[in-house]
């Protein structure tokens, strides 16, 4: 993605191919930029506003009571808290499992990069295969077991269950960026007499910038999106923001707040989308290392 | 490759010392509870959903084998096969679609494109957001009482009919339209590396030959991209499959039973309807051809990586 800035191809060709081909894309922009715009201003609309005005128009006076309404007032289910406490779960539930999720996943690298085993390879294959399952195929017994150990509908047992499916992709990333690591400072350092946490502390950590933030935009997007397991093995007022979000959008008794449904909704992407902003080169390249392997 | 590793059998004892038993153990005592953990999390887990897709489950598990039982039951079900018609439908055109667009994308991107920097990161935000959340602005836009229909109306066009959304032959097409959005920049992403990574000296020689831009496309580019179609093609296929988020948001399975998809069967027969062995069955197929496609995939990335 990075590095050339120009096209592969010459370029150039007639003013009329540069308008059509800045049109086209303009379009496209267009259109992927549109439900966001909608959930914007809408977001910042009155209720009567929206319904005798246009979809896509601006709002005419501008107001933030719908963000004040889904943040503390609105109701979810019996209770009329807002998204807040729900938005807390998801914090709660995102930062030990990425950081947990990305520890183990740079130790697993290290180690499958620069020893040798007998069944590395095997181990890594269960690792690898272990990312594209299905999680429908393992719903049932991560639900009994929950219960059983006594962490069903808690962020504990949603923080476990995140770490654990998470593993395969942390450790397939570390374990593709160490592979390029020179073995011969780590077998040097160990001639040297150091310990095996001592060169993955003082060698590969510090080098390892890069994929540690690659490896943790992508699992706290994976994590904070999460809907499956949220609203699989949590429920009341213990489930993550989207699945918060999906019961305020589906509730159907009184009114129903379009602009406080949008609000929330908002509110529920805004760390997502900040990171994305403020990271997103190591975003696309989370996406593409999990696709694209090697 | 073995030259490039260490292999702790051999320096530790060059070095003879006491801890040099520990330190031989480390690396394997470290990797243990990942690896263990993801053998019973992934792999003892799915053989246990295997078992029970062979009792007779319902609200609780048994394990009392049964043999086929839930599957007969299973392909007994016409909501099975309606999710198995939806998930062929929607496999299908997202697939192509997202492939289609993406590459169109990457190529038109490829035109030195001043404000590529900006128009990037708009193809490629919904990948970054839930379709939970965005899902609530497409259904919105989709409703024929609040969204495009209502639009079209109050912009003068009163005859315009759009309620796919609410109409039960076409509600899986609106699932495909939500699906291609929030893909398609993906796609975009991995045909534009494909294409920055092709040599440029071919590219100009070709020109120099004469050849018009078309042919160049044609000939030299699109084949050049063939790995990127494989990898587009196993991911979108894999994230079709599992695509769950988006019609939970956008139709719930509704109208009726007309979107539902397998990932959602699976959820609606094994938690709300008490019908646990088949739920089972379900997710059993649904690996069984996820494994399909992605097995032969990874061997063949390892057996290439070796080399």
């Amino acid at each position: 993605m990075s590095g050339r800035v120009e096209g592969s191809m010459a370029g150039g060709g007639s003013a009329v191919s540069r308008v059509v081909i800045y049109g086209l894309l303009l379009v496209f922009a267009a259109i992927f930029l549109t439900p966001l715009f909608v959930m914007l201003i809408t977001s910042l609309k009155s209720l009567d506003e929206i319904r005798d005005g246009n979809m896509l128009s601006l709002p005419q006076s501008p107001t933030i009571a719908p963000w004040l309404s889904a943040w503390g007032t609105a109701c979810i289910g019996l209770t009329c808290n807002g998204i807040k406490g729900y938005f807390g779960n998801s914090i709660m539930m995102v930062v030990p499992a990425v950081a947990i999720s990305t520890i183990l996943g740079s130790l697993n690298g290290f180690v499958l990069t620069k020893f040798r085993f007998p069944g590395h390879k095997l181990i890594f294959a269960l690792m690898l295969f272990a990312c594209f399952i299905p999680f429908q195929a393992v719903l049932i017994p991560v639900a009994r077991v929950l219960g059983m150990v006594g962490l069903g509908n808690s962020i504990g047992g949603l923080i476990l269950v995140h770490v654990v499916y998470g593993l395969g992709f942390t450790t397939l990333f570390f374990r593709n960026y160490y592979e390029a690591f020179p073995t011969e400072l780590i077998r040097a350092a160990m001639i040297d007499g150091a310990g095996f946490f001592q060169i993955f502390r003082r060698i590969l950590l510090p080098a390892s910038g890069p994929i540690i933030i690659v490896t943790v935009i992508f699992q706290f997007t994976n994590i904070w999106n999460d809907f499956l397991f949220g609203s699989s093995f949590a429920s009341g007022d213990g489930v993550p923001m989207t699945v918060a979000l999906n019961n305020l959008v589906n509730t159907s008794t009184g009114v129903k707040e379009y602009n406080v449904d949008m609000a929330a909704a908002m509110i529920a992407a805004l760390p997502t989308l900040l990171v994305y902003v403020v990271a997103g080169r190591y975003f696309v390249r989370g996406l593409m290392a999990g696709a694209v392997k090697g | 490759m073995s030259s490039s590793v260490i292999d702790p059998a051999v320096i530790p004892r060059m070095r003879a010392r006491p801890r040099a038993s520990l330190q031989d153990w480390l690396p394997r005592i470290v990797l243990a509870p990942s690896f263990a953990v993801i053998l019973v999390f992934v792999y003892g887990f799915i053989l246990w959903t295997v078992w029970l897709s062979f009792t007779h489950s319902r609200m609780m598990p048994v394990y009392a084998l049964t043999g086929f039982d839930s599957y007969a039951r299973l392909f007994a079900q016409p909501s099975w096969w309606m999710a198995l018609k939806n998930i062929a439908i929607f496999g299908v055109l997202y697939v192509v679609i997202c492939i289609a667009l993406g590459l169109t994308l990457a190529i038109l991107l490829d035109q030195k494109i001043r404000i590529e920097g900006v128009l990037r990161p708009i193809y490629l935000y919904p990948m970054a957001v839930s379709f939970i959340v965005t899902g609530t602005a497409w259904k919105w836009f989709l409703n024929p009482g609040t969204g495009l229909e209502k639009t079209m109306h109050d912009w003068g066009w009163t005859s315009f009919q759009f309620d796919w959304l609410v109409n039960a032959d076409m509600a899986i097409y609106t699932i495909v339209i939500a699906g291609v959005w929030q893909a398609t920049g993906f796609c975009m992403a991995m045909f534009l590396a494909g294409l920055r990574g092709i040599d440029g000296e071919i590219l100009k020689a070709a020109q120099i030959d004469g050849a018009s831009t078309y042919a160049t496309y044609r000939r030299i580019v699109i084949p050049a991209l063939r790995p990127v179609f494989l990898s587009a093609f196993i991911v979108l296929t894999h994230m079709a499959i599992k695509s769950y988020d988006l019609v939970i948001a956008l139709t719930g399975g509704g109208p009726g039973n007309a979107t539902e998809l397998p990932s959602t069967f699976m959820y609606s027969y094994t938690f709300t309807r008490n019908q646990m062995s088949v739920g089972a069955a379900s997710a059993v197929i649904m690996l069984m051809t996820v494994a399909a496609i992605i097995v032969p995939y990874l061997y063949s990335e390892l057996r290439e990586r070796r080399q």
